[in-house]
């Protein structure tokens, strides 16, 4: 089947199979292989990317699913060489190590803040359960995200 | 001022910040086949007969083979000293003995065609009892393997003495051994099995090019895969390169090189093509090698007054199917037996067996942290018996800091440390006195969310495996300086860390400087990261690396400002060489690489350090326990950590952080299980309790800095001390918080279900 997404502003159409993830379209179809897959069961947050605006666990939407959708990844995050916020927080907090779960873990937390900035850390850890990383104990993760919610806050985002 | 000591952000992070990391199954390979390994459902059972007839014929397969095909001798067990007979087929042709062993590889155009193709496979098999519980498995009527003619794969220390490697008397309980305690407290404690998890899982790709064989994997060690390829194809070092991309987590899982991942080669040898293969979590949930997986019978004894005597402890460990590393790991705990503690008497024994289960490989501390958990909690056992507050039991009995370089009964010796000075801190940066008040006032109250205060103090041992490791400096003609390393690193940030050591000796930026590694073309000689010994080994042979590089540069430009050497100066600051007192005649560092010509202005270096390094340090943990639900919150985790003298402050605490979740998802959440007929109940991260940042606070943690004289930098490793003094100072405060309800112990993880029983039956409703 024909499918036509809008990934990172630009248009893509593709002909896939229709059991094809969203995750994989990205990945093997686009080259967009900044987005990982690190479980086959919905648990890790790994794939996550953002369609229209909001975190979504792409290993679990088949790319027919998001036919007609924006679809942002990490490749598709920073302006030019500006750095989203959410970008810029985790380097400054070292929120990262093998990098393996970043992107998906900054997704969701760009997905977090823009629905409510006003959050603490309790908030921060509970939004982000569904993306684990096994590198940084969470700790500088999460104050990267209240680093990056601060700053949305005073409307630098 | 140097740059050392400093939180210096990570040079390795804008990439993977903005299009992400290239790991193995990131990378384009033109023309590349995909593997999909047929596993076992059965835990023991004999294979009557494969039938790849269907998956031969489906669309895109290009082969399907089996154990009738591979030409390949049995890899030998990966312990030393372990039952010779406990071979491990390339692919299983006879008998099965995991769940999760492969016995097909099915290869086909795309990844979708060989994962449809692998359902068609069909496999007879003839149920076989199974051997699970290690505890029994020595005496099981039930062979895992037939022609070993035991479960046994070795033992510690018996094997070692019959080596001559131990003494006698190692191998011999004295008979006296408790006879002068007033106390003795005895305690059977299960170190659970647990999955690594790393976030990547495993993959490899192989490409043939003539006799070249270029081999892509996702390893903690590239030059041992290197190795690994050598010996099992007979090739000459020359034709394998082994290539290590970015690498998502490892934690000891991805030490060793796995048969499914070596098998890719020889797929593409044997079919002409390049071939990869990557596991789904699914799988590597069932085939990572394990962590742990020990069960111990301890006994401590002491006086009234708290003075701890002796101490022995009994352990069986599970090796799983196919005896690896992990077989072998109790010798680690058996170094660290008595921990931060003057404990004179002392006997330790090991047995390791074979299981139908995963085989038991490294995990992040990797037979320390059971002898951490096992002497710890055997301290608050013993604390609690005597009625003693347990910190003052610990405070009483540890080593002082006036007797290093320390030898303890089982023969290892300890740098440096200044254990009661760890522990103080950490009470105080706790607020110790406040917090058991707190407690008591709970208690009084009769409430259901009780407190618990957990302690936990430490010393473990790091780059305990000696060896050297490989680093060199190269000055390039624009004056930019190459550094090639060993240590093939997977998060831990080497490429920042390297570079302040090579900038702070050159006097150019760190963006100067750029590290290469995981690539054994590129790398001549390598050991690799783990045992938390990346900055005491390789990151001492870059420093010395640069100093000899800043020598030969005064040579040089002794010879180009017709001086004598030792005229020369280096003015770091201005990046130049001159001779004393006439700075205006001067060379940089990129005139003299160009005047070096084809001999190069570098230096290699292999620094093999000689001793191990002893960090230390003392945890405590503030948990609530619901008494009515057996529910579990981590309040509070504070962390004193002595590393030596810390390079980058930074990354320091990106390690201590990620060991403290690691130790508190052990202590409290994490499992995995098998049932009776040896089947995995928690093979996805959905019914495996991987610990998220909901269950964990933030963490209190502290410095101290006791340098070692063990090498050049004063640095100890810090890669897995959170977690081997995390994991004890959460159960412990499990434990704690139930002590008034007449709880003694908790096995882990600490569940609320477990937690809730062990209430129940100090009510005695059991």
């Amino acid at each position: 089947m024909r499918v036509s997404l809008e990934v990172n502003g630009e248009t893509h159409e593709r002909e896939v199979e229709p059991r094809t993830l969203l995750v994989f379209f990205l990945r093997e179809q686009l080259g967009l292989t900044g987005t990982n897959v690190g479980c086959d069961t919905t648990s890790c947050g790994a794939c996550t990317v953002l369609v229209e605006g909001e975190s979504v666990k792409s290993c679990t939407v088949l790319a027919a699913q998001a036919d007609g959708r924006s679809i942002t990844t990490i490749e598709g995050l920073a302006k030019g060489d500006e750095l989203h916020p959410m970008q810029l927080a985790f380097r400054e907090h070292h929120g990262l190590q093998c990098g393996y779960c970043t992107p998906g873990m900054v997704m969701a937390a760009v997905s977090l803040v823009t629905e409510n900035s006003d959050l603490d850390e309790s908030q921060v850890r509970q939004g982000l359960e569904g993306n684990l990383c096994r590198c940084t104990g969470y700790h500088n993760i999460v104050e990267a995200v209240l680093d990056a919610a601060r700053s949305s806050r005073e409307g630098a985002w | 001022m140097s740059i050392l000591g400093n939180r210096v952000l990570r040079k390795e992070d804008p990439k993977f910040l903005t299009s992400g990391g290239s790991y193995v199954d990131d990378l384009p390979l033109e023309d590349a086949l995909y593997v999909v390994y047929v596993r076992s459902p059965m835990a023991h059972a004999r294979v009557r007969s494969i039938d790849v007839s269907a998956a031969s014929s489906a669309p895109g397969v290009v082969a399907v083979f089996t154990a009738a095909q591979v030409d390949l001798a049995p890899r030998p067990p990966g312990a030393p000293f372990a039952n010779r007979a406990m071979v491990r087929p390339w692919l299983a042709g006879e008998v099965v003995r995991f769940v999760g062993d492969t016995v097909a590889a099915v290869v086909a155009e795309t990844r979708e065609q060989a994962v449809d193709a692998s359902e068609l496979v069909f496999v007879d098999y003839e149920p076989l009892p199974v051997v699970v519980d290690p505890a029994t498995a020595g005496e099981n009527e039930t062979l895992v393997h037939e022609a070993a003619g035991t479960n046994v794969v070795l033992k510690i220390p018996e094997d070692l003495v019959n080596a001559g490697i131990m003494p006698p008397e190692a191998g011999t309980e004295p008979g006296d051994l408790f006879d002068a305690c007033d106390v003795v407290v005895r305690q059977r404690i299960v170190n659970q099995r647990v999955a690594p998890c790393p976030l990547e899982v495993r993959a490899a790709a192989s490409a043939w090019e003539g006799g070249h064989l270029t081999h892509w994997t996702t390893t903690q060690a590239p030059h041992g895969v290197k190795r690994s390829l050598v010996e099992i194809f007979s090739l000459e070092p020359d034709q394998v390169r082994v290539v290590t991309p970015d690498v998502g987590g490892g934690f000891g899982s991805k030490i060793g090189a796995y048969p499914e991942e070596l098998f890719v080669a020889w797929v593409a040898r044997r079919l002409v093509r390049p071939a990869r293969w990557v596991e789904t979590r699914s799988e590597s949930m069932l085939s990572l090698g394990h962590g742990r997986a020990q069960v111990q019978e301890a006994v401590l004894g002491g006086t009234r007054a708290g003075r701890l005597l002796a101490y022995k402890l009994s352990v069986t460990q599970d090796s799983g199917a196919y005896p690896d590393i992990g077989a072998f790991l109790p010798s680690a705990t058996r170094m660290m037996l008595t921990g931060v503690y003057d404990i004179e008497k002392v006997f330790f024994s090991n047995t390791s067996v074979t299981t139908n289960t995963n085989p038991t490989v490294a995990y992040r501390g990797a037979g320390r942290p059971e002898a951490t958990a096992a002497i710890e909690r055997m301290v608050d056992v013993f604390a609690a018996e005597i009625g003693m507050d347990p910190a003052e039991v610990r405070r009483r009995n540890m080593v002082t800091s006036d007797r290093f370089p320390f030898t303890t009964p089982t023969g290892t010796t300890y740098d440096v440390g200044d254990y009661q000075a760890a522990l103080d801190k950490v009470l105080e940066a706790a607020g110790y006195d406040e917090l058991r008040a707190e407690q008591r006032r709970r208690r009084e109250s009769g409430g259901t969310k009780q407190l618990g205060i957990g302690l936990s103090s430490y010393v473990e041992i790091t780059n305990g495996f000696g060896g050297s490791e490989f680093g060199s400096v190269e000055v390039l003609p624009d004056g930019r300086a190459r550094v090639r390393t060993g240590s093939s690193p997977h998060g831990q940030g080497h490429v920042t860390a390297w570079s302040q050591l090579v900038a702070d000796q050159l006097g150019i930026g760190i963006n100067d400087v750029e590290v290469l590694h995981g690539d054994t073309d590129v790398v001549p000689r390598g050991i690799g990261t783990f045992a938390s010994k990346s900055l005491q080994s390789g990151g001492v042979a870059v420093l010395q690396a640069a100093r000899q590089v800043v020598e030969k540069a005064k040579k040089l430009a002794a010879d180009l400002l017709e001086a004598n050497p030792t005229d020369i100066e280096f003015d770091k600051d201005h990046r130049r060489f001159h001779v004393a007192g006439t700075p205006s005649a001067s060379e940089t560092w990129a005139e003299l690489a160009q005047a070096s010509g084809a001999e190069k202005l570098s230096a290699e270096v292999d620094f093999a350090a000689p001793g191990a390094t002893f960090p230390f340090g003392s945890h405590l943990v503030v948990a609530e326990v619901d008494t009515d639900t057996g529910g579990v919150v981590m309040e509070r985790i504070v962390a004193v950590d002595d590393a030596g003298r810390l390079i980058n402050p930074l990354l320091a605490e990106g390690q201590v952080h990620g060991g403290l979740a690691q130790g508190v998802a052990q202590a409290l959440m994490e499992e995995m299980c098998y049932d009776d007929q040896g089947n995995p109940l928690t093979a996805t991260l959905a019914d495996y309790e991987f610990v998220s940042a909901a269950e964990l606070p933030s963490f209190e943690t502290y410095t101290m800095e006791t340098p070692t004289p063990i090498n050049p930098l004063g640095a100890k490793g810090i890669g897995e001390s959170g977690t081997i003094g995390s994991t004890p100072a959460v159960q412990n405060a499990v434990c704690d918080a139930l002590a008034h309800l007449g709880v003694r112990h908790v096995d882990m993880p600490t569940s609320p279900m477990r937690v809730w029983r062990a209430i129940d039956e100090a009510k005695g409703n059991r």
